[in-house]
């Protein structure tokens, strides 16, 4: 299987009593809470804890993109993959990915990642979410009912920018160009992997089915929540006559090893709090817009609730905050080695995922801590678990780099 | 203009799978129901409420369309011919993820005055209904003969921001529409008859109309084309609009190019024809009339 290393790049200061005193980390987070400082100091400590991760043996390093939120500090995912393009040696970078209806034309979506899959040698996934409504409807003011027929536009765009073989013409709904042409072109032909990354709906999976993409499920809530979710995918991909390829799947795990489960215990309670404290502080004003989901989707939602209402049930429990509750629903997989690699053997299994991807920074994690969270992991997790599926199944949507031999060394800094 | 009046269907059968034929009330049997036809728009049917005898009055239904006749058009209609033809998306109407842009929006309220005999007759709108006919007065000059806007959205003054109507609390949000919120559940409020899911959804779409033409801010640039507008204009405003101060009030009847008069309606908020039904309809029949 594929061992992936996810940054969310969380800024790490918010203040103890932000939940309480912010409404929100954001869309309309307190800008005053930003320290350009720190954030020069925490730039480079998460570029270099991405770089430390590709050199230890992770098979990906992944950024992502978000807007105004204190919990992801990568508007544009692209710049950090351009570093991490120039340096790190073997590993895949994973754009997980860029939105492409906030691109403008979404050509630029086709030209950044070509220009990073060339800096690279071929080893860029390109990511295309949708986006979350924070990010599209409110922080870049995208229309929530057009959202997704931007986007699907979109992905139509890039994909013949980057396959075409002449200069063509596109005259869409959303966007109109009398020339596409991108210079320059992607080293992976026709284009590299494409990955969507979800958070479970059922026209996504036949989406990604028809044109056999992988469907990459990040979640922040674990494997508990993920498997039933994972099951309905598959069990979709049964219904489509597709295989049971692991690789077509993607999930997102906190991880927190230490030595023993007692020190795991105790080095990752308090980063794990102020995640599910203070990053998932999200107002709920922010939480849809109308127009956002499907038709399909909003029926599905309001049928559960009619359900419920006549069942008397209560609303659905609310995201745990307390470690203990983390660990128990199984938000973070803590332990020590073996215990982490037992469990995630079982995750990857259960919820037949083939690309695996890990969240060793979360919270407010320093270097430190993070460092050695990625360093157990690499000498004693992740040697057991490499090999899982290998035997059965190929992956079909991993990059394909140019050999090592023809690929392009950075020259090394004067000093 | 490729609307087409197709006329009354009376007991035409709903189509699989399209919601709103199933679920709207043209078989409304309450008492005192409005007759119900259905005109077609850009491919969509649209239903088409009528009530009461007298000149005819188009009406243009507000944020949430009219999912239920209410008390305002009840009382209009006790002096008027009341024709309120649904716009897309809204209740009465499919199509809420059709129309794209400024033009497609005027263009599809025009053929819907003209598909339901409207134009050249006065139009009143609400809200979001205030904004279409006003756009298309200013668009076409001869769609409306005299024009009443209840609290329109579609200019925008920087010292007295409209509020985020898409970033609320729902249970936030009866308050900052209406100021008496009981008066607006009962306009929202499922008929019996009809399932509670698609009742649900047929409020959601109609959010995504009204989203789809007005997000981010509302402002649709009208201010540039209100000049156009040369009909008697009257504005009607809650006092107590929390979406759209009051203050904008005088901001329509400036740019208007026609004549205007203003209306403030005490302890009404910005669905005044739902807070204040009756002091809403006397002040439209009293500048009608």
């Amino acid at each position: 299987m594929k061992l992936l290393w996810f940054h969310l790049m969380p800024y790490t200061d918010l203040p103890e009593d932000f939940a309480e005193r912010h409404a929100s980390v954001w869309v309309d987070i307190d800008p005053g809470l930003f320290d350009p400082r720190r954030g020069h100091a925490l730039y480079n400590e998460f570029m270099d804890e991405l770089e430390v991760a590709a050199e230890l043996g992770f098979d990906g390093v992944c950024v992502n993109e978000h807007h105004a939120n204190a919990y992801g500090l990568m508007p544009s995912p692209n710049l950090i993959a351009a570093s991490l393009a120039r340096r790190t040696r073997d590993c895949a970078i994973v754009l997980m990915g860029n939105s492409l209806a906030l691109y403008n034309p979404p050509t630029r979506v086709a030209e950044e990642m070509a220009m990073i899959d060339c800096i690279s040698g071929g080893r860029v996934v390109a990511g295309f979410p949708v986006g979350t409504p924070m990010d599209t409807c409110y922080a870049y003011g995208r229309n929530p009912s057009q959202l997704r027929q931007r986007y699907l536009e979109a992905h139509d765009l890039v994909l013949r920018a980057w396959t075409e073989p002449a200069p063509f013409d596109f005259h869409g709904r959303f966007n109109q160009l009398r020339y596409v042409n991108t210079w320059p072109r992607p080293v992976q032909q026709p284009h590299p992997p494409i990955w969507i990354p979800g958070g479970g709906s059922i026209e996504t999976w036949r989406w990604c089915a028809e044109r056999d993409y992988v469907y990459s499920y990040l979640s922040y809530f674990g494997y508990k929540a993920g498997a039933a979710t994972m099951r309905r995918f598959w069990n979709e991909m049964d219904a489509l006559g597709k295989d049971r390829n692991p690789y077509r799947a993607g999930f997102l795990q906190f991880v927190g090893v230490g030595e023993s489960r007692q020190e795991a215990l105790q080095l990752y309670r308090e980063p794990a709090e102020y995640f599910y404290g203070r990053c998932l502080h999200v107002d709920p004003r922010y939480a849809t817009a109308p127009g956002y989901a499907s038709e399909a989707t909003q029926r599905a939602r309001v049928e559960s609730m009619v359900a419920r209402a006549a069942k008397g049930a209560a609303g659905g429990q609310g995201a745990a905050s307390s470690f203990d509750d983390i660990v128990e629903r199984g938000y973070v997989v803590v332990g020590s080695p073996d215990e982490v690699a037992e469990r995630l053997r079982e995750v990857a299994t259960e919820l037949g995922v083939g690309h695996l991807m890990l969240l060793l920074q979360f919270g407010n994690m320093d270097r430190q801590l993070t460092l050695h969270n990625t360093e157990l992991f690499a000498k004693r997790v992740l040697p057991q678990l490499s090999d899982l599926f290998d035997d059965e199944w190929e992956d079909l949507w991993w990059p394909r780099p140019l050999p090592a031999a023809a690929r392009v060394r950075p020259r090394e800094l004067a000093t | 203009m490729a609307a087409a009046a197709a006329g009354r269907r009376p007991g035409e059968a709903a189509r699989a799978g399209d919601v709103s034929s199933r679920t709207q009330s043209t078989r409304n049997d309450e008492p005192g129901a409005p007759t119900a036809r259905n005109v077609r728009v850009g491919g969509l049917d649209c239903r088409v409420w009528e009530k009461g005898e007298g000149e005819l009055l188009g009406f243009l239904g507000g944020l949430r369309g009219l999912p239920r006749w209410t008390p305002f058009l009840e009382r209009l209609a006790q002096q008027r011919r009341v024709v309120a033809p649904s716009l897309p998306g809204f209740p009465g109407a499919r199509g809420h993820d059709q129309l794209d842009d400024l033009a497609d929006w005027v263009s599809a309220t025009l053929d819907l005055l003209e598909a339901s005999g409207l134009e050249g007759h006065d139009l009143v709108g609400a809200s979001v209904g205030a904004t279409l006919a006003a756009e298309a007065a200013a668009f076409s000059r001869g769609s409306v003969r005299r024009l009443v806007l209840a609290a329109p959205l579609g200019i925008w003054d920087p010292e007295q921001p409209v509020a985020d109507l898409w970033a609320q609390k729902p249970r936030e949000l009866p308050a900052l529409l209406s100021s008496h919120p009981e008066r607006l559940a009962n306009c929202l409020a499922r008929p019996e008859h009809h399932d509670a899911v698609e009742w649900q959804i047929l409020l959601a779409r109609a959010d995504e109309a009204a989203a789809r033409l007005l997000w981010p801010f509302g402002d649709l640039g009208l201010a540039k084309r209100l000049h156009r507008v040369r009909a008697p204009t009257l504005l009607v405003w809650g006092s107590e609009d929390r979406v759209v101060p009051p203050s904008y009030a005088k901001r329509f009847a400036n740019a208007i190019g026609g004549w205007t008069e203003v209306r403030e309606i005490a302890d009404a908020g910005h669905v005044v024809e739902i807070d204040q039904p009756d002091l809403a309809a006397d002040a439209v029949l009293a500048f009608l009339s």
